[in-house]
């Protein structure tokens, strides 16, 4: 969404009706207010635009002002749905004091288009309270003078507590300060005592930050264009050493990675790049990226280059192995290249499982996602290819002693079996509909060895595999 | 015909493109990856309704060690093939292919096999063989009522030797073919 010039509001709906949630300035010039039905204040201002509220990205946007408030001080919290708290303790004189701090993240935010309250007190809540009722900084070691004329909801009242002390005369914070705290205790419980000390500083009170979840993206801007293929993939060595090291410091490992190349005209083109294995070793990544740098049109010149680890495994140090650890470095950087072209998805291996149907008796999975393993064995031998089921002409519970398939006259020679196997009736599978089957392996006389299946509860015969 | 001994053409010269041919070319393939036992490629068209069935190639090689490319079409078997004979990481690349290959493409992948150390072996259909091949064979099964890996063997291209045929059959105990006397049918 881009800001508008116009009244604006999200609307939430609560109890089947939708209601004004938030609204910018030119919206409350009109005369609405926060918690409007949507429908009255269409009538008031009938140009009014509107969208629904999403609280999600609401958080999301929270999350990334907590992100970017971090250039204040490295402990920044979340208060509440729409605020940020701030420890600035020891970092206000690195912006040149209080006031200079919050007049440039005033300017900072107002350039962004938000509009802020900013209250900055010895106390969280105190803080908390300025910011809400009356901006600006409390003076060092005396919250109550800030304090004073304020009304006691800001004290993080419910509002509850809040109409009792009105009924009972006391409006600020300043009489409930001076009042006796024992009568006080005794009909309010502890609750209002706990925030009127929390925001005189008599009891502490923690900022938790967030947890800063670490970011595997790195970039850099060029001061000159460049569009030589050497000059891209010298620019990605250096972003990749930058990123391996941090994925090292976390013991990750990249599965994914994309390198986004900004043109100078804005355009934006993107390589990505599918490991085989999860790998931080930036000399066996960077030759993987050749081929799709050089797939990529620099029109008039790259100027920004970023390289994200767009997923990520863990990758635990391991020790190196005198043995194996060359070739199956190579094979993984193999199956890394060729995955670029037909997919990973596309390199495939057998995994053995457990059934007595020929066709689940092994598994496909890709190589870049499993590990060769499982023991293979069978009791009978097994064709070399197995085929959808071919019918042939025949009946009778033995192999035919002649029979066409694929226009080819076979007639028998010899023939091994019968092995019974039965469907799995735990799967529905189509295919085995017919019931159980008798496999038989027919040698034929021409050479070509069949494995032919007759089902003898919908009477047919049927060529499934070849033995060569 | 004159026939020589199989051990001057077989095992397949390493570092060769060879192609096979016939019914019993996927068995033929088969014995000759029975020696590898490395991790190996095979690749193979998306399109094929033929699946390879790994217990039956348990006699031969432990199909752990079967890596299976399943390409788009032919462009793609090549790039692959070429890609992988090149990296000299498998030793051993089967392809099946489903049209004859070009003076050029055959000639590529004869040098990427000569790069990368690696042998390749293209599973053609009947009369479909390309000029850069250093052998082609063509491979079919014969009946035997004693028992049932008898195949015959028909060298049908030698760059650099005589031409031959052979009746062998698989010993699955030892895991290597063996010749069978009555030759040159």
């Amino acid at each position: 969404m881009r800001p508008v010039d116009a009244p604006f509001a999200l609307t939430i709906k609560q109890n089947n009706t939708n209601r004004l949630h938030c609204l910018n300035t030119l919206a409350e010039q009109q005369g609405l207010q926060r918690g409007m039905s949507y429908s009255d204040a269409r009538a008031f201002c009938p140009d009014l635009l509107s969208h629904p509220f999403d609280h999600r990205s609401l958080e999301r946007f929270q999350h990334i002002l907590s992100r970017w408030a971090t250039r204040y001080c490295p402990w920044v919290g979340l208060e509440g749905q729409d605020g940020l708290v701030l420890d600035i303790t020891g970092a206000a004189h690195l912006f040149g004091g209080e006031s200079e701090m919050l007049a440039d993240m005033r300017q900072r935010l107002e350039h962004a288009g938000l509009s802020v309250r900013i209250g900055i007190a010895d106390t969280r809540g105190a803080a908390w309270a300025l910011a809400r009722y009356k901006e600006g900084i409390a003076p060092p070691g005396d919250m109550i003078s800030a304090l004073r004329s304020l009304p006691a909801a800001s004290l993080r009242l419910n509002s509850q507590t809040d109409q009792t002390l009105q009924r009972l005369g006391m409006r600020t914070v300043g009489e409930l300060s001076t009042a006796a705290r024992a009568p006080l205790n005794r009909r309010f419980g502890t609750e209002l005592l706990m925030r009127l000390d929390q925001a005189m500083g008599q009891q502490p009170e923690q900022i938790s930050p967030l947890k800063t979840l670490p970011h595997y993206g790195v970039r850099m801007t060029l001061p000159e264009p460049i569009g030589l293929v050497e000059d891209v993939m010298a620019g990605t060595a250096r972003l990749l050493e930058r990123l391996c090291q941090s994925l090292k410091l976390q013991e990750m490992g990249a599965r994914v990675l994309r390198l986004s190349l900004r043109r100078v005209d804005q355009e934006s083109q993107h390589v990505e790049l599918r490991l085989a294995r999860p790998l931080r070793d930036a000399p066996r990544i960077l030759p993987l990226f050749e081929r799709g740098v050089d797939a990529i049109d620099a029109g008039y010149g790259i100027d920004q280059m970023r390289l994200e680890a767009v997923q990520i495994e863990h990758l635990p140090a391991q020790q190196i192995s005198q043995r194996h650890g060359q070739d199956k470095a190579g094979l993984e950087d193999l199956i890394s290249r060729l995955g670029a072209r037909i997919g990973l998805e596309n390199i495939q291996r057998f995994l053995p499982a457990d059934s007595h149907i020929p066709e689940r008796s092994f598994i496909i999975s890709p190589v870049a996602y499993s590990e060769p393993g499982g023991h293979w064995a069978s009791l009978r031998p097994r064709p070399l290819l197995i085929f959808p089921p071919e019918p042939i002409a025949s009946c009778g519970t033995y192999p035919p002693d002649h029979f066409r398939w694929r226009r080819m006259a076979l007639s028998t020679g010899r023939v091994t079996g019968p092995e019974r196997i039965a469907p799995e009736w735990w799967f529905s599978d189509d295919n085995w509909r017919s019931g159980v089957r008798d496999y038989w392996k027919v040698d034929t006389q021409q050479g070509r060895r069949l494995w032919l299946f007759y089902t003898p509860q919908n009477p047919g015969w049927f060529v499934q595999g070849e033995f060569t | 015909m004159m026939t020589g001994s199989l051990s001057t053409v077989y095992p397949l010269k390493p570092d060769r493109m060879h192609e096979v041919c016939g019914p019993a070319a996927p068995s033929f393939a088969a014995v000759f990856a029975a020696q590898a036992d490395a991790p190996f490629l095979w690749i193979r068209e998306a399109w094929r309704t033929e699946q390879l069935l790994p217990a039956g190639f348990i006699d031969f090689f432990s199909p752990n060690n079967l890596l299976i490319a399943s390409a788009k079409n032919l462009t793609e078997v090549l790039a692959v093939a070429e890609e992988s004979l090149r990296s000299s990481v498998v030793p051993l690349v089967i392809m099946e292919l489903s049209q004859p290959l070009n003076l050029t493409t055959g000639r590529r992948l004869q040098l990427a096999a000569k790069a990368g150390k690696s042998t390749a072996l293209a599973i053609i259909p009947e009369g479909m063989g390309s000029n850069t091949a250093e052998t082609r064979w063509h491979c079919r099964p014969l009946f035997d009522p004693a028992d049932s890996t008898l195949q015959c063997w028909k060298l049908i291209k030698n760059k650099s030797g005589t031409l031959g045929v052979w009746n062998v059959r698989w010993s699955s105990s030892s895991r290597r073919i063996n010749v069978v006397s009555e030759a040159g049918i």
